[in-house]
């Protein structure tokens, strides 16, 4: 199977009234199937717009961006990958189920299957009972797993999620995180995850990349040897080898030579 | 389930509760009782002609014949429309005139919601039509429907097609239209336009072209702009129906009533207030009837609500 997401050379040149604004410059990136790779730098990094170039929201100004073999443009006409924003941007007159169903509605799959889906993805999710409810019931991060769950409606191989739990508490945002690694692994599919947050990052990903800003530009890629995604739980948080791996990419982060050694194998 | 709390908790109230709905009801008695009151003070209270600085009258004669009690106008619509044998108590002669005239301005109020959005739809999905529609839209209101009101007419009479043959209601129904279109080309468009990026983007994805984004997105979110413009729509529909009804010179409606009762003021000066309060009680029926409209399309003026 080819690789999930190649980028290849991708400048992105936004033209503002102030003038040209490079805000990517020089990027390569490969996801392979399956894998969990985190965007991580600073606002102004160009993280979210690398996102965008995946997911043909944007197009480069100078490179190529392939995903799974096809160019952007057609990976999202066949709708290869779903996504979820930071706002979980559900339509508000639509209950729950409603929402889940748009994607696979627009489709124009028949009915008794669109529902027999939404019903797959509501348990996978864990939602339950709440398919009737509308969106301004649920708290945000019952909202966020609405969206997730609509994210991945059409079974893709693919999620784009720009820091989706960005708006959530702490507690919650933890929660969801070990839900999401429980998803992706139970779907198989890869996935980009655009995030400020370096415990997520780590705590999420097969590897994690560091982004810099002006131009944005990619600082380092750095690989998480924490096991297999899909087998994390919240015990990780307080292991020895996941604040290893915090340091590595704050380290990455904060420009500092790659002074950490991935070698958090030996210490499980 | 970490969440699961909040989410048990009650939905948030959207809508106020019974003992609202009755005060607001009540504060709206209220005004119209404080009106009458106001009216049969200055009545009482105020110089029998009126207050003149010069030449200018700025407040009016307290006469009977300038302003009749509150009673004497409602006493007089149950009495007979003329002195003649058989002729009709006036309330019901003004519901029937009311009804006419409502029938009239409901035509001209669909024909003006259908031209609305169908305008609407067209300066969404093209700029440019946006740039040259629109500030004639806006011109198309400043013509006094007065001077216009007569060409309608002149125009109507020389269609004939088939069997089909232009009646003179309809001429009041296009003007009635004609005032109805503009609210809601104006908020049906701002409507349209007002769906957020992440929405729009969504749909991007799912690579839905311009209808199934206009039903599934643009349309819905349309509605709480849309409901308040079919409202205004409804009254200016009946505003147009009335006017139209008294320059194009049109029998048995509500608008004749007024110039037909006025001319009779003189003589009779409760009678002439009889059909203004008919009008008023259109407006009312034709906007309610709207709200109503409101509760059927409820679900779409939901908010996302914050988390």
């Amino acid at each position: 199977m080819s690789a999930a997401v190649i980028v290849r050379g991708v400048d992105k040149i936004f033209d503002t009234k102030s003038g040209h604004v490079t805000a990517l410059s020089a990027v390569d990136l490969d996801v392979a199937p399956g894998e969990f790779v985190s965007l991580i730098g600073p606002s102004g990094c160009g993280k979210s717009t690398l996102m965008r170039l995946i997911a043909d929201l944007e197009t480069p100004t100078a490179g190529t961006v392939e995903v799974f073999g096809t160019s952007a443009h057609q990976a999202r006409v066949d709708q290869r990958y779903g996504i979820a924003f930071q706002q979980a941007g559900l339509l508000p007159w639509r209950t729950v189920s409603a929402n889940i169903a748009l994607p696979l509605e627009l489709s124009g799959m028949a009915r008794a299957e669109v529902r027999q889906r939404v019903d797959e993805l509501i348990a996978l999710v864990g939602l339950g009972d709440f398919g009737d409810r509308f969106p301004d019931q649920l708290s945000g991060g019952m909202q966020q797993r609405v969206a997730i769950a609509r994210a991945l409606a059409k079974k893709p191989q693919l999620l784009l999620m720009d820091e989706p739990f960005g708006a959530l508490d702490e507690m919650t945002r933890e929660y969801m995180q070990t839900e999401l690694l429980r998803i992706a692994a139970e779907t198989g599919a890869a996935v980009v995850f655009v995030t400020h947050s370096i415990p997520e990052a780590v705590y999420l990903s097969d590897r994690v990349v560091v982004m810099s800003p002006r131009p944005g530009r990619i600082a380092e890629v750095v690989p998480m040897s924490l096991g297999s995604t899909g087998s994390r739980a919240d015990d990780l948080r307080e292991d020895g080898s996941f604040f290893e791996m915090i340091t590595a990419v704050r380290e990455a982060l904060h420009g500092g030579t790659h002074a950490v050694a991935p070698r958090g194998v030996e210490n499980r | 389930m970490s969440d699961a709390a909040t989410l048990l908790a009650p939905p948030r109230r959207r809508r106020a509760g019974q003992g609202a709905r009755l005060k607001a009801a009540s504060y709206g008695l209220l005004g119209i009782i404080a009106l009458a009151v106001a009216w049969e003070l200055y009545k009482w209270l105020g110089p029998a002609d009126g207050l003149l600085i010069g030449d200018v009258r700025v407040l009016p004669r307290t006469s009977d014949l300038a302003m009749p009690h509150i009673w004497d106008m409602a006493g007089r619509l149950f009495e007979p429309v003329t002195r003649a044998e058989g002729a009709r108590v006036l309330w019901l002669e003004i519901v029937i005139a009311a009804g006419l005239t409502l029938g009239i301005a409901a035509v001209g109020w669909v024909v003006g919601v259908i031209v609305g959005i169908g305008l609407a739809l067209i300066m969404q999905r093209w700029i440019l039509a946006e740039s040259a529609l629109l500030p004639w839209i806006v011109l198309s209101q400043t013509v006094p429907l007065i001077a216009f009101a007569p060409l309608v007419k002149s125009w109507g009479s020389r269609i004939e097609i088939g069997a089909f043959e232009w009646q003179d209601w309809m001429s009041v129904a296009v003007i009635a239209s004609y005032l109805a279109f503009f609210p809601v080309a104006v908020g049906a468009l701002k409507g349209l336009q007002a769906p957020d990026r992440i929405h729009r983007e969504l749909l991007h994805t799912y690579s839905a072209r311009w209808w199934p984004t206009m039903v599934h997105l643009r349309l819905p979110s349309a509605v709480p702009f849309l409901l308040p413009a079919l409202r205004l729509a409804a009254a200016n529909a009946v505003v147009g129906a009335v006017v139209a009804e008294v320059s194009t010179g049109l029998q048995g409606g509500i608008g004749r009533l007024v110039i037909q009762y006025a001319g009779q003021a003189s003589g009779d000066p409760a009678k002439a207030w009889a059909p203004i309060f008919g009008a008023i009680a259109l407006g009312l029926i034709a906007a309610g009837s709207v709200a109503l409209l409101g509760l059927l399309v409820k679900d779409y003026r939901r908010t996302e609500g914050e988390a």
